[in-house]
């Protein structure tokens, strides 16, 4: 079978304008005609839901939080890349472009990464003109800082909360919609289903979160905005609430879901303190731009505290190893070069699971007052959470769960396989390849939802005119609705022993101690063997209690883990069968003898996208070929 | 550590609510004030019972959705939320009164969460810079004085949680507008609209049912991040100035 992702022809620096001119367009008479639903409010939802309402679509957005400002977009801290070469130090399109594919292990499609460089630009002036209160420098200019995996400063930053005050721009955006009409949001309600009517997506199920109402959505396409899948690793830094239910449904509806196996394990996050814990926090990579990463050169040194251990018994292992890019190294190889230095015995803190991340020098270079006001705020929360103050101790780091690059297959326009299904932001596998850079997922949720929906979605709505609108009691609609009420009573029914927390705990040490950051044959292999077993046991002693019909948080959440326990599955099998390693993939069997990435080129210079074959059947890989026109495929080194 | 848990539960938006007792033992004083809970919930299920329901999501301290009160004080001791609390802050023994955040524009959905739409309200009423997608002219175009983006800043670190209305003997929700207009109407581009966006953000505060500011600054001593009050100043001088305008004809809203 193959894969057409519909790349327009022409060079490369080509073909996003040639695209623009000749893309089809849907008159102003005609957008309001046309219904469309789109299902998160990050960063991606919420910039397309703006856009899409101020271009007069009738727009239905919905997320599960009490509010869209809510959604875990908000939660990014450290910046968003753009090609403005403000600093004049040599940034470029081309250059964005170059660092991303790079970045991403050449894993990831030429022409979507040139197009999302190519619109950076346009993201920032978005911004600033909604009022984004960006850093400046004292002329009133924009200030930049850099980044892990690029030697150029093109990061745009607000403090901490880049992430915070890059959505609230959305989320405004979005709510002048609602007010002028045009955007209807549906919040604390959640998608269980996507409908298909004669193979097309024109719908959803959803529950209403505080009543619990199920009920259809009919719309003449579907935006799934629904952001990433690391909370399958139970422990992460994703919000609680993050899923992978809407786009692991439309999966099994027939979308293709792209190398799932690329997870992103960032590198700086405040070590795991016990069982109990519910989540990972990060923090910004921003701080490795002044922090420096070392561990004790000696393990007997591990115990002594800090400021104990002199400057030669350090092994600053990343300004060692990787000398041009030191503490930049991009996060993959800092992810797994804290676990070389940890699994060596030399980590730091209780298990020795943490790596020091220093402050010492910068504060002696700059002063504890400018360290302050570039960092002030994560220092307050590192302190909040550990008692310790990293003006005074180096912070201990850990990596953790952070992104995924894998998401639903989309082709240039931005849609999946199934037609009328449009898949956006951290949802879709497009732009990261095998590995994502810093400061890149703001750039591609705007990118998507801002810059690059508004002109294709046209693509598939021009083939829309004089088909009959999808109605809500046609039987696709009626039949998933009663799929989705008949699983929601099953999973109240069987009033099993343990608690839905439990078996999410259970599966997320499987795929962490499997599936993590080093991964074999033998470990996936067990992880496959693994995971049905208890995803069986899930579905006769689960302990759901309550009701359907009322705010229910155990039922939401018994809904998510079932798909979890399915779709880690797939996560296995996908890792399993990528024999190479790139990117946050890493294979032991396949590294070179100084322990960096080995990848195959030969024979996986492709996208795997998985295939839904039907209830406890063993899903299909198909591939679709990375052809690199003005790339060359290189050895990734940062040294 | 143990503690002494006594909890407000509430089924539904129109039944009765009522306080509950919960032992909760064996704590590690380094979790946090909701990872407590959901040890807590955790035995509750075990022994059959509902767990409780209360709002939270990115756990880190900026989306804004935990909204509990604690011992009477929205997000309880400390000054970040609700998430950011962690239990080392208490004394072993202690018994902790947990309520949702009561604000009559917030009706509680059921336990400890709560209806905040009414924020979002206040946005749609004119919290937000009209900025067609596609038309901004180049980000450097207009030079903005670090201290005015920083002030900008200070006003946008808002998260939305409601606790300013939540602590405010009034209900008021001034400190959440006067953050909001502040932060757009400080920058040149947030200019253009900005007494209509005052005056329509204010009358839609009023409209919702939230109360006045009488300057009791119980919204700044618990305000997560850390807005100012001096903000609710700039606010009235702005709103006092527009409608007066208006009331003589000299202005349009």
């Amino acid at each position: 079978m193959s894969i057409d992702a519909k790349i327009p022809a022409g060079p490369l620096d080509k073909k996003w304008s040639s695209y623009k001119n000749t893309a089809k367009i849907i008159s102003p008479a005609n957008k309001r005609k046309f219904k469309i639903i789109i299902v998160g409010s990050g960063l991606a939802g919420a910039s397309a839901a703006a856009t899409l309402g101020e271009q007069g679509f009738n727009v239905e957005c919905f997320c599960y939080q009490d509010s869209p400002r809510r959604a875990h977009s908000i939660a990014a801290q450290g910046g968003i890349n753009a090609a403005k070469n403000y600093q004049n130090d040599g940034d470029s399109t081309f250059r964005l472009f170059y660092d991303t594919i790079k970045g991403g292990d050449f894993r990831a499609r030429e022409a979507n990464v040139y197009r999302l460089a190519e619109v950076s630009a346009n993201i920032i002036d978005q911004c600033v003109a909604q009022g984004v209160p960006f850093a400046r420098e004292y002329g009133g200019l924009l200030a930049n800082r850099s980044f892990g995996g690029a030697q150029v400063s093109r990061t745009f930053y607000a403090r901490g909360q880049t992430g915070q005050q890059l959505l609230i721009g959305a989320y405004q955006g979005l709510e002048a919609q609602v007010a002028a009409g045009t955007v209807k949001m549906h919040s604390r309600t959640e998608m269980l289903d996507l409908v298909l009517v004669d193979g097309h997506a024109k719908g959803i199920i959803v529950r209403d979160m505080v009543t619990g109402e199920i009920r259809a959505h009919a719309a003449d396409t579907v935006l799934l905005c629904t952001g990433g899948y690391g909370n399958v690793f139970y422990l992460s830094t994703n919000a609680k609430g993050c899923n992978v239910t809407a786009t692991y449904r439309a999966y099994k509806k027939g979308a293709y879901f792209a190398n799932p196996c690329y997870t992103q394990i960032h590198p700086t996050c405040i070590p795991v303190s016990g069982d109990y814990q519910s989540k990972l926090t990060l923090m910004s990579e921003s701080l490795r731009n002044d922090g420096r990463v070392w561990v004790p050169k000696r393990k007997e040194d591990c115990g002594k505290a800090p400021a104990d251990i002199p400057e030669d018994a350090r092994d600053y292992y990343l300004e060692r190893k990787y000398p041009s890019y030191g503490n930049l190294a991009p996060r993959d190889i800092s992810s797994r070069s804290a676990k070389e230095v940890c699994d060596e015995g030399r980590g730091v803190g209780p298990g020795g699971l943490g790596v020091y991340l220093d402050f010492g020098d910068a504060i002696k270079r700059l002063g504890q007052n400018v360290v302050a006001e570039r960092y002030g705020n994560l220092f307050e929360m590192y302190e909040n959470i550990t008692g310790e103050s990293a003006y005074e101790r180096p912070m201990r780091i850990f990596p953790a769960v952070h992104y995924t690059m894998g998401g639903l297959w989309v082709d240039y326009n931005l849609m999946s396989n199934i037609p009328g299904l449009h898949v956006l932001g951290e949802a879709n596998f497009s732009d990261h390849g095998a590995n994502r850079l810093g400061a890149s997922a703001l750039m591609q949720g705007l990118a998507d939802g801002y810059f690059v929906i508004p002109y294709t979605i046209g693509d598939y709505l021009n083939t829309q005119f004089g088909k009959a609108k999808p109605d809500v009691n046609s039987a696709p609609f009626q039949d998933a609705l009663a799929a989705v009420k008949a699983r929601t009573s099953q999973l109240l029914s069987i009033k099993g022993n343990r608690t839905v927390d439990s078996f999410h705990r259970e599966l997320g040490h499987i795929m962490w101690d499997n599936c993590g950051m080093a991964r074999t044959k033998e470990s996936l292999t067990a992880a496959i063997d693994k995971i049905p077993k208890l995803r069986e046991e899930f579905w006769k002693n689960v302990n759901v209690l309550g009701k359907g019909e009322t705010l229910n948080q155990s039922l939401e959440k018994a809904g998510r883990v079932a798909d979890f326990l399915e779709f880690g599955e797939l996560l296995c099998r996908d890792a399993l069968q990528r024999n190479e390693s790139c990117g946050g993939h890493f294979r032991s069997e396949y590294q070179t003898p100084d322990g960096e990435a080995l990848r195959d080129d030969e024979h996986y210079a492709h996208v795997a996208c998985w295939k839904f074959e039907g209830e406890n059947a063993t899903p299909t890989r198909l591939e679709e070929p990375l052809s690199y026109e003005t790339v060359k495929l290189a050895t990734r080194s940062y040294k | 550590m143990n503690f002494t848990l006594r909890v407000w539960r509430q089924d539904g938006p129109t039944t009765a609510g009522r306080f509950e007792e919960y032992p909760a033992k064996n704590i590690p004083d380094e979790a946090s004030f909701l990872e407590m809970l959901d040890i807590v919930n955790e035995e509750l299920e075990k022994a059959g019972k509902e767990s409780v329901q209360f709002d939270h999501d990115c756990r880190e301290g900026i989306c804004g959705m935990c909204s509990l009160t604690i011992n009477g004080v929205p997000h309880g001791p400390g000054r970040g939320t609700t998430c950011q609390l962690y239990m080392r802050k208490f004394q072993d023994g202690d018994v902790i009164t947990i309520e949702p955040f009561r604000v009559g524009a917030f009706p509680i959905l059921r336990d400890l969460a709560v209806n905040r739409t009414a924020l979002d309200k206040v946005i749609q009423a004119g919290g937000f810079i009209t900025a067609r997608t596609g038309s901004a002219p180049d980000a450097n175009s207009v030079p903005i004085p670090k201290v005015v983006a920083d002030e900008s800043m200070d006003a946008a670190a808002c998260i939305g949680c409601g606790a300013c209305a939540a602590a405010c003997p009034n209900s008021s929700a001034m400190l959440f507008v006067s953050a909001k207009a502040a932060h757009l109407g400080l920058l040149p581009q947030g200019k253009p609209e900005s007494e209509r966006r005052t005056v329509r953000m204010v009358r839609t505060m009023d409209d919702l049912g939230f109360g006045n500011c009488s300057n009791y600054y119980a919204c700044e001593a618990v305000c997560p991040a850390g807005i100012s009050a001096s903000f609710i100043a700039r606010l009235n001088r702005q709103y006092t100035s527009a409608a007066a305008r208006e009331a003589v004809g000299a202005t349009t809203i």
